[in-house]
């Protein structure tokens, strides 16, 4: 995405690139990728605040020497904020980082969920 | 003050609109040339293109692609003719009864080449994949190395 974030941290200044991402219902919830290449477990931070959930990652880029010949890639970290359907569980939610793709896995609280009702 | 009479233009009249027209069958044949018929529309604009980067250094040329959230077994990595092409197929996760929202990740196969800079040793090429990323090391063949030549006397 080309999209760039600007946060202003006291005087410091960080871009931030958007990762894409997609989202998908599953069963019992919501199922968020976002795709954060260079980013591993310890470089990202996932928080919520009210209905919004951030995501953050920190790349740890290959350094490699020489020069540049040729460059496509972007070097900002990543930071999106999705906002989240309240019938979302913020407690349960859980996620997982494999070689770049994050997985956000978001369940439905138990109370929005379809129930029956058995008549005594 | 004389009033004259308003006078319907005569389409002929209008030198302008014979010039759009022209314009207009130019633009037109333009769209006809074989080069832009031959592009398949599809591959020029839905496909994958995962950004790549090449390095260059005194032994090394390195290529780095972004291909986050794929399987190694799936990259595909060819060196021909001082050309190197990387192509692959990420394979979508959706299984049935689940529907995509929104999404703005591609799916499918990607191809992309480049020209090496300099002569490399095809049975050094060495390639790892972590984090998401793809770093491909190409040793430069010995003549393609640079050397310093001392003066003799």
């Amino acid at each position: 995405m080309n999209t760039t974030v600007r946060e202003t941290d006291g005087r410091k200044t960080e871009q931030f690139a958007a990762p894409a991402a997609s989202v998908r219902e599953i069963g019992d919830g919501y199922l968020l990728q976002v795709e954060m290449p260079g980013v591993n477990k310890e470089g990202l931070d996932i928080s919520t605040e009210g209905n919004e959930l951030t995501i953050t990652g920190r790349r740890s880029l290959p350094t490699i020497e020489g020069a540049v010949i040729h460059r496509e890639s972007r070097r900002e970290n990543f930071r999106r904020t999705f906002e989240i359907d309240p019938s979302i569980d913020v407690n349960k939610i859980n996620a997982k980082i494999e070689q770049g793709l994050l997985t956000v896995t978001l369940p439905k609280a138990e109370h929005v969920k379809p129930r029956k009702i058995t008549v005594s | 003050m004389q009033l004259i009479r308003y006078q319907t233009p005569e389409l002929s009249n209008w030198p302008t609109l014979d010039r759009w027209s022209n314009l207009r069958d130019e633009l037109n044949s333009l769209l006809d040339l074989p080069f832009l018929t031959n592009f398949n529309r599809q591959d020029l604009f839905s496909g994958w293109s995962p950004a790549l980067d090449l390095y260059q250094n005194n032994d090394n040329v390195v290529a780095v692609l972004e291909l986050p959230g794929m399987r190694k077994e799936d990259i595909e990595i060819s060196l021909h003719d001082g050309t190197l092409t990387i192509s692959g197929e990420r394979k979508s996760s959706a299984s049935n009864g689940e529907n995509a929202e929104r999404t703005e990740r591609y799916v499918g196969s990607f191809r992309r080449s480049i020209t090496l800079p300099a002569r490399v040793d095809a049975n050094k090429v060495n390639a790892t994949y972590r984090d998401g990323i793809l770093t491909v090391t190409l040793p430069k063949a010995e003549e393609a190395k640079p050397k310093r030549i001392q003066v003799a006397s």
